[in-house]
């Protein structure tokens, strides 16, 4: 069977692409599936540090591709999961690098052997970004609720239908609910009404998130993890589940939710 | 003046977030159309320009907007003809 290759990007830069696809790494891993998450953004390796393995790496992509290592040898076991690997990016080199012939090559070759290739894109729009579309058969739409991130969100989700590499799914991360619920934050619904395309999870703002990080030790490990539940939730509806969306209604506090049933109440017409 | 009406009607006031909505949604339509608002303002006398040499119209009352369906945009010309006056050639 050949591996679902899934191009993870975002156009806005900090909306949380590099954690999102190390925690759907995990979380696949996880569920018993043999998964690569492959670093594209060439010259701002992270993907390494996000998932705790940056000690073991001697190879990357790049030497890869330029015939200085097998795949194999270039790829990074973790050792808390039975089928994850690490594909890294090259520190010190540059976009140009990496041609989209060359990612398309290296897809290839990792696809007999795994379920799931995660590619971790660079931000923008440019060179770096189409690169890391080239090979992909699906796209992970990573935005925060926020309007500079959704319009950027748009703009790539624009291309990547362009690109014939659609339709795009979207993970709204760093939701608060505590903003949505005062008015102060688009929710979910107000994101998807805009953007429209499909929703594949939305993840709250967590600070087991920044904490993961800390450690190396991706939330999605984490039972107790909010973030890592919907990281978790994310990898099981990609697998085909039917998994409701969760809502954090129960996240409001309880004087929110008294002054919103008053609201509602006094808002008849 | 909305504002003061939604109110005495005991609607909530807006809030960021619906601003944040209404904004996005707005800057969309040009993003995606690649069509500035000057541009959509041009278009629309242009427009007018060419039916008012066949049919007299409501040169006042022509609204030229985007309107979104999924993804996909459509431009929407809503031109009022001018009042009873086809009906009188016509006759």
């Amino acid at each position: 069977m050949a591996a679902r290759v899934m191009t993870i990007t975002s156009g806005k830069g900090g909306v949380g692409k590099t954690t999102t696809t190390a925690n759907i790494g995990v979380a696949l891993a996880l569920l018993g599936k043999r998964v690569v998450c492959l670093d594209a953004d060439i010259g701002l390796r992270n993907l390494d540090v996000v998932l705790g393995l940056e000690n073991r790496i001697v190879y990357d992509v790049v030497d890869v591709i330029e015939g200085r290592c097998k795949l194999r040898q270039a790829m990074i076991k973790d050792k808390r999961l039975p089928d994850l690997y690490l594909l890294p990016a090259s520190q010190k080199r540059d976009k140009s690098a990496v041609k989209a012939a060359d990612l398309i090559r290296v897809c290839e070759e990792l696809s007999p052997d795994h379920d799931f290739v995660l590619i971790d894109s660079a931000a923008g729009i440019e060179e770096g970004f189409r690169t890391a579309l080239a090979p992909a058969n699906g796209v992970i739409i990573v935005t925060n609720p926020e309007v500079s991130a959704v319009r950027d969100a748009d703009r790539v989700i624009g291309l990547v239908e362009a690109a014939e590499k659609g339709p795009a799914k979207l993970i709204v991360n760093r939701l608060k609910p505590e903003l949505v619920n005062r008015g102060d934050m688009l929710d979910t619904g107000d994101v998807l009404e805009i953007l429209a395309v499909e929703l594949l999870g939305v993840v709250p703002e967590d600070e087991t998130i920044l904490v993961s990080t800390n450690r190396g030790s991706p939330a999605a490990l984490d039972e107790r993890s909010r973030a890592g539940q919907s990281f978790r939730n994310i990898a099981r509806r990609l697998l085909g589940e039917d998994i409701p969306f969760e809502t954090f209604r129960e996240a409001a506090g309880f004087l929110q939710r008294l002054s919103r049933l008053f609201r509602s109440d006094g808002r008849s017409g | 003046m909305m504002n003061v009406l939604n109110r005495l009607r005991g609607h909530k006031p807006e809030t960021s977030r619906d601003i944040a909505k209404q904004r996005l949604q707005l800057v969309l339509v040009h993003d995606r159309s690649q069509i500035s608002p000057g541009m959509l303002e041009i278009l629309k006398d242009e427009i007018i320009a060419v039916i008012s040499k066949h049919i007299e119209i409501d040169k006042d009352g022509v609204h030229v907007t985007f309107s979104q369906e999924g993804r996909d945009n459509k431009l929407i010309a809503d031109i009022p003809l001018a009042d009873g006056r086809r009906m009188k050639g016509q006759s």
